[in-house]
């Protein structure tokens, strides 16, 4: 076997070793659960998780090493930007050891996740040939680069998740019920979408943007906002200022 | 082996090469057919890949005269083709004048095509045996032991360069269905909420509107919800109130 072969079984090994919490799902997003909390020890990172793109735009967090990390992915979807949707549009990995740093690209979600307590953040993308299915986020409470053996793992890690989705996928039976565990709990964020979109009288896009903003301004996530458009309890209006139901 | 080690070199970076850039697997194969018998010094090389029989198919050759194309595809039922993928060690210098025991149907043929021996290397990762790479040429006894390494390495990296583009093309299939069932059931919901909104319903009320619309119509679910999304006011069927 070639290093990076025997680099791959080793952390296989460890994510396969990794034990099983009562929160996990079944199946390949159960699997992506635990090299989460696997890779957040392994890098010494504060949380790792992986995202799943539906297509270019739309990404949703398969797993995540804890809840912490969760609401800080969640940020990148209520904004609509941030490092794993640039490392999936780029193909790239996207490095960035210092979120303060004022080049970052994207200040607003640099911002918030800042007060999560998040310095650095570093996105690999998961693709394969022309296909880009999402990408794995390592985040760090402290500023710095990543030192080459975690660099090295991190792509491992990726190589992984990317293996086990692919592998998880072998019929198309399989990837319609990898798709409803992707989804998961997210499916609400869809329909509080179809409901702005039928209030507000506008497209998909502009729907989610108004929910999106919502949730930022009301420093909620959009999961809970959306629970809330579903159950009626808030009316966005058309002048942008969200309004509670009475 | 007439080449010399810079050109030997040149033709394994161009190979590599071929395997990053943008990959097309027909002009690959060309290629490694075409170097291979300039670096082998023979008339005629052939790339043979078996197919989910098992059966070896003629994929390229550098030599695409009808004569030659015959040579390689009877290598199907027998020949040096068939021993070097069905054994995965390679056929060298074998002297078609003596070959009629072995191959009675293919060794007259080429001797008829004016050959006067020929070679075939496996194409093979591991345990694995894809196909083969055969080589003909006109003197017998023409390749040394060293030649011989040279063209099995130039098969070894045309295996791993066949092996990763199936490995992509398998992963780009798998990931587009993924998300085209994610797509499918964003879609769904989607249209699930705007009904739900439009009917005053609940979201398990307005499932059923939209499944009893397709079931009456005979339409699939997805694509209406799709084409509902896309513009609600185009269905007066399922957004007229009752």
């Amino acid at each position: 076997m070639t290093d990076s072969e025997v680099e791959y079984a080793r952390l296989c090994s460890l994510v396969a070793g990794e034990p099983v919490e009562s929160g996990d799902s079944p199946g390949v997003v159960g699997w992506l659960q635990r090299l989460c909390r696997t890779a957040a020890r392994v890098l010494a990172s504060a949380g790792v998780n992986v995202v799943v793109m539906s297509d270019s735009r739309n990404e949703l967090t398969v797993a995540a090493s804890g809840d912490a990390s969760r609401r800080v992915e969640d940020l990148q979807f209520s904004l609509g930007e941030g490092p794993c949707l640039e490392s999936v549009a780029a193909r790239r990995p996207v490095l960035t050891p210092d979120l303060a740093d004022p080049g970052v690209r994207w200040p607003v979600y640099a911002l918030a996740v800042r007060e999560h307590g998040v310095r650095a953040v570093f996105a690999f993308p998961l693709q394969v040939g022309m296909a880009r299915l999402g990408a794995l986020g390592v985040y760090r409470d402290a500023v710095g680069d990543l030192s080459p053996q975690d660099l090295r793992q991190a792509l491992t890690f990726a190589e992984i998740a990317l293996r086990a989705l692919l592998d998880a996928l072998e019929s198309p039976a399989q990837s319609a019920s990898v798709a409803a565990d992707v989804l998961g709990s997210r499916f609400e964020v869809y329909q509080a979408q179809g409901m702005v979109m039928i209030q507000l009288g506008v497209g998909a896009g502009e729907a989610i943007a108004r929910i999106r903003g919502c949730a930022f301004s009301q420093n909620r996530s959009v999961a809970d906002v959306s629970r809330d458009i579903v159950a009626r309890r808030l009316v966005l209006s058309s002048d942008e200022r969200p309004r509670g139901a009475p | 082996m007439t080449v010399s080690t810079e050109r030997l070199a040149e033709v394994f970076v161009e190979v590599a090469d071929t395997l990053v850039d943008e990959f097309d697997l027909i002009e690959f194969l060309q290629m490694v057919t075409a170097r291979t018998s300039d670096v082998a010094g023979v008339e005629a090389v052939g790339l043979l890949l078996a197919d989910h029989q098992g059966r070896l198919q003629l994929m390229a050759a550098s030599d695409e005269r009808a004569t030659m194309l015959e040579l390689f595809q009877v290598q199907a039922l027998e020949g040096p083709c068939q021993d070097a993928f069905r054994r995965g060690t390679p056929v060298v210098n074998a002297d078609l004048r003596e070959a009629d025991s072995s191959w009675p149907r293919f060794a007259p043929r080429a001797v008829e095509a004016g050959y006067r021996s020929v070679h075939a290397f496996p194409l093979r990762l591991r345990h694995e045996v894809i196909g083969a790479l055969n080589l003909f040429g006109a003197e017998t006894g023409l390749l040394s032991t060293a030649d011989a390494h040279v063209i099995q390495a130039l098969a070894d990296v045309a295996t791993i360069g066949l092996l990763q583009e199936r490995a992509i093309r398998r992963g780009e299939v798998l990931a587009e269905q993924l998300q085209g069932a994610l797509n499918s059931r964003v879609i769904i919901e989607q249209a699930k909420g705007a009904l739900a909104q439009i009917h005053g319903c609940t979201i398990d009320e307005a499932f059923d509107r939209l499944r009893g619309h397709c079931r009456a119509q005979g339409l699939r679910l997805t694509e209406v919800a799709e084409a509902f999304v896309d513009d609600p006011a185009g269905f007066p069927g399922l957004t007229t109130r009752d």
